[in-house]
């Protein structure tokens, strides 16, 4: 699936990163625990979360995960924006719950992790 | 080809900079994207630990062609108990290390399960020394 396509599905904002209309996304893992997150082996992977920080950003950078989108109207930070950019890391802002955000990206067909 | 980072307890600013500063290094070596991803995920797990449980630290990185050896270094207060921090699920973190995503008890069993070899021994005298090996062949 298109990033362009979930963005929409989801009435969600990129506010950082570049040529990301067509990337390429097939699984998705929710979670606020960057310790799970830590624990995922998986390419072509979005993170949902509702964790906004700058561990956030860092968790994705050592997991090799490119696209984050932060649920429940979650802000970026400037020092989160700046370090994403630094790792070509898409942040995308996202105003529902997560539990809407998910539902409408399962019934889209972006795959669990597991 | 030897780097040492130092850690400061409690900066969750900081935290990840020696992983983030190392996986680069990884990268401009050639090393393959499978290994770096261990790695760095290992040596993350542990900087965290540092920075959320102990009184700071620092981590040497040692880079050979065989092998990536890792120690991760604090000054105390050591743990109690290795056995049971090692078990998944058993944490002993504070509610400000939880609202930063950690805290869950899996740090230590997923840096076990990303290496090829992990050595703790602790104190409360000597503090905390994680020895991690990841084979390069």
């Amino acid at each position: 699936m298109k990033l362009k396509d979930i963005v929409s599905k989801i009435d969600a904002k990129v506010v950082c990163g570049e040529n990301w209309e067509d990337a390429d996304i097939e699984f998705a893992f929710a979670s606020d625990l960057m310790s799970d997150v830590l624990t995922l082996h998986c390419e072509k992977l979005l993170l949902i979360t509702g964790l906004c920080n700058l561990q956030t950003i860092r968790t994705a950078e050592m997991s090799d995960i490119q696209h984050i989108v932060l649920v429940r109207n979650k802000k970026a930070t400037q020092d989160m924006v700046e370090l994403a950019e630094e790792n070509d890391i898409v942040i995308i802002e996202c105003p529902h719950s997560m539990f809407k955000a998910v539902g409408e990206l399962y019934q889209t067909g972006l795959k669990p992790v597991f | 080809m030897q780097f040492v980072y130092e850690v400061e307890a409690g900066n969750f600013t900081k935290a990840g900079n020696a992983s983030s500063d190392f996986k680069k290094v990884l990268k401009q070596l050639n090393v393959p994207p499978q290994i770096i991803k261990r790695t760095v995920i290992a040596l993350y797990e542990g900087e965290v630990n540092i920075v959320a449980h102990s009184l700071g630290g620092k981590i040497e990185c040692e880079i050979t062609p065989d092998h990536v050896v890792i120690n991760l270094i604090d000054v105390g207060p050591g743990i109690p108990d290795i056995e049971k921090a090692m078990q998944e699920g058993y944490s002993t973190a504070s509610a400000a290390v939880r609202e930063m995503g950690f805290g869950a008890g899996m740090g230590l069993s997923n840096m076990k399960r990303n290496t090829d070899s992990m050595h703790i021994t602790s104190s409360k005298e000597d503090g905390t020394t994680v020895t991690l090996k990841i084979n390069l062949t």
